[in-house]
């Protein structure tokens, strides 16, 4: 009888997942003026810079938050249960603040004459930088905002849970006993690491990459507060379709099907590392 | 019994997506910019005729024009190219003078413009003009004067453009000397190339946030609107504005009744209301912009009146260009060339 209590969940998802990505696709194959056509789809060759570079950084980020995300996840799932859950309070408080503030957080920590340039002129770093390198004209900060590295930064930061959280879950439910039977047939800890956890947890890290690329490849807020908005990212694209001088949410719906259909093609290349034996605790697609 | 509760559950849900803001008490649906009205006032109009404000902003005319595609409001306060845009479209109602008293407070000065020639679907909230805001102690006073100074290598990294096409590239055309209104494709090619041109000059391409940035001094030089200018020299006293010798983009805002609107009696009652003497002058006060409003102009001090700043002298206003609705390819090659600009 369980299964009722499911209902509310399936009228959400009609309203409000598959019912919009219907009238995407419905979009994308017609004119403004309602006639069915591809024409939408005949420029995007020109836009295959704005996708590349969205790819690439989000690409970066979910690489970062990986390196970050699943050592952080590791030693957790080893501390005491009392420990876990008060880290796993520190990685999620920062999360009941509002996404938009963090980032506009970061903007006045990287500004020039935000935190980090004001300390380093305050510790001397910069005299120091000016004295040694001699460059033309003395440099008064670092230029850490409206670079790509910002957009990374600022992704990486926003994400980082939705990596730690999904590889958590998966390590802490591995049974102590596999573990210990390698060990108990002689295999060194880098061994058990490396054919026994590492390949059990892959439904936590697959599922953490999911959740962290495919928010990072389409955002648009940090690209325009932390990067400057001299670059677009694909959101920053398909927003300009609705809020641009051309209202065109036929173009723009099509560009978001055809980020889609490429962000589904990563996903499935994704999976294929995915053997399938560890269906628990992971989250895919 | 559970089959009943994830029925109910469900219609509850289903319920609740139809019925926000369906009271029947009386409310006026108002939609403006962000940071463009004196908040106070709202409540007073409330306490004044108990009708309920439900006010919502938005950041750009396009951003408007999308959401009166899909949503309903009872009062919008676009720019001028975009209200013959709505016209055009049929997007708004003609406005009932009769019941707006206040009206004949506003100089004929704005009424009756190119965008609204008769002056039937809308009633001018501020007006103003695009121009160069600059930190006046960073920045030598032998550099002023022009757009061009954007493009001043002596200030690269420290000046920033307009995050919308039609402003940045109004200020690229005005520049290399076009109309703003040009429909000549080569003409609004050669403003993006300018704009392109630009780029490693410019820190960043920004909206509100220069708001924040030129006070604080992340920039030295950006282009603003005259009444954020205001605002932004009473934050930081070393900033200062002119208007550049090409001539500049001289802007009407004003109130207008969409054609779906629900409210339509409570309106005109808002209109009315922000008309009046008494609130208009606490509005220009408190937003900065100029009012188009007689009395508050007559009201104001000397100082303030003959201030090109808050008030730009007429001189501007007859060497500026108001921006026109654009036909829909021309918008087109706009957002072509915006997407070339930032790919």
């Amino acid at each position: 009888m369980k299964k009722y209590l499911a209902y509310p969940y399936g009228v959400w998802m009609a309203v409000f997942i598959v019912a919009p990505i219907l009238l995407v696709v419905f979009y994308a194959f017609t004119g403004k003026s309602g006639a069915l056509t591809l024409d939408n789809f005949t420029n995007m060759a020109a836009y295959a810079s704005i996708f590349g570079r969205s790819f690439l950084l989000a690409f970066i980020a979910t690489v970062v938050c990986l390196l970050l995300g699943y050592p952080l996840a590791y030693i957790m799932s080893r501390q005491p249960p009392r420990w876990q859950s008060f880290y796993m309070m520190l990685i999620m408080l920062p999360m009941w603040m509002n996404f938009l503030l963090r980032t506009y957080a970061w903007m006045s920590i990287l500004e020039n004459n935000g935190f980090i340039n004001q300390f380093l002129q305050n510790i001397g770093f910069i005299d120091l930088l000016n004295s040694v390198l001699q460059p033309e004209t003395p440099i008064r900060y670092l230029p850490l905002i409206n670079t790509g590295g910002a957009v990374v930064l600022g992704m990486v930061y926003n994400f980082l849970p939705f990596m730690v959280l999904p590889i958590y879950n998966v390590l802490i439910k591995i049974d102590v006993k596999i573990i210990e039977a390698a060990q108990d047939l002689g295999a060194p800890s880098q061994a058990v690491f490396r054919k026994v956890i590492f390949p059990l947890s892959m439904p936590g890290v697959i599922s953490g990459i999911t959740m962290v690329f495919v928010p990072a490849v389409s955002t648009f807020v940090i690209s325009k507060t932390l990067g400057g908005g001299k670059e677009m990212l694909i959101g920053d694209l398909i927003d300009l379709q609705f809020m641009g001088n051309a209202y065109n949410p036929q173009l723009g719906s099509a560009i978001a099907l055809v980020m889609m259909a490429l962000v589904f093609l990563c996903m499935l290349v994704m999976n294929r590392f995915d053997d399938g034996s560890g269906e628990e605790g992971g989250l895919l697609l | 019994m559970k089959k009943f509760l994830a029925l109910a559950l469900s219609a509850i849900l289903a319920l609740s997506l139809t019925a926000c803001g369906g009271s029947s008490s009386e409310v006026v649906n108002v939609y403006n910019w962000g940071e463009y009205i004196d908040a106070d006032l709202l409540k007073q109009f409330e306490d004044e005729t108990g009708i309920r404000v439900v006010y919502t902003t938005f950041e750009t005319n396009e951003g408007l024009y999308s959401r009166m595609k899909t949503e309903s409001y009872d009062v919008v306060i676009p720019s001028d190219y975009m209200i013959a845009r709505m016209i055009e479209e049929g997007m708004l109602q003609p406005i009932n003078f009769d019941n707006i008293p206040n009206y004949a407070l506003i100089d004929s000065k704005y009424t009756g413009l190119e965008f609204d020639p008769e002056q039937a679907y809308s009633v001018p909230y501020t007006w103003g003009a695009v121009g160069i805001v600059y930190n006046a102690r960073e920045v030598d006073e032998a550099d002023l004067g022009s757009w061009d100074i954007l493009w001043n290598e002596k200030y690269a990294g420290q000046t920033a453009m307009f995050d919308n096409s039609r402003d940045a590239l109004g200020v690229a055309l005005k520049l290399l000397g076009y109309s703003q209104n040009t429909t000549n494709k080569d003409e609004l090619r050669a403003a993006a190339d300018k704009i392109m041109e630009g780029k490693d000059n410019f820190q960043g391409f920004w909206m509100d946030q220069i708001l924040e940035k030129l006070p604080n001094e992340e920039i030295l030089i950006a282009p603003y609107y005259n009444g954020d200018a205001v605002t932004m020299m009473e934050d930081n006293p070393d900033l200062s504005f002119y208007i550049p010798r090409e001539g500049t983009n001289v802007f009407v805002d004003a109130m207008c009744i969409p054609s779906n609107a629900k409210n339509v009696e409570n309106a005109e009652k808002f209109i009315n209301f922000m008309c009046s003497t008494e609130a208009a002058a606490a509005n220009a006060e408190y937003i900065g912009y100029s009012s188009p409003q007689r009395e508050v102009y007559e009201q104001l001090e000397e100082e303030i009146r003959n201030d090109p700043i808050h008030y730009p002298t007429e001189e501007t206003v007859a060497q500026g260009e108001t921006f026109l609705n654009l036909p829909e390819d021309i918008n087109e090659y706009y957002n072509e060339l915006w997407t070339e600009i930032l790919r």
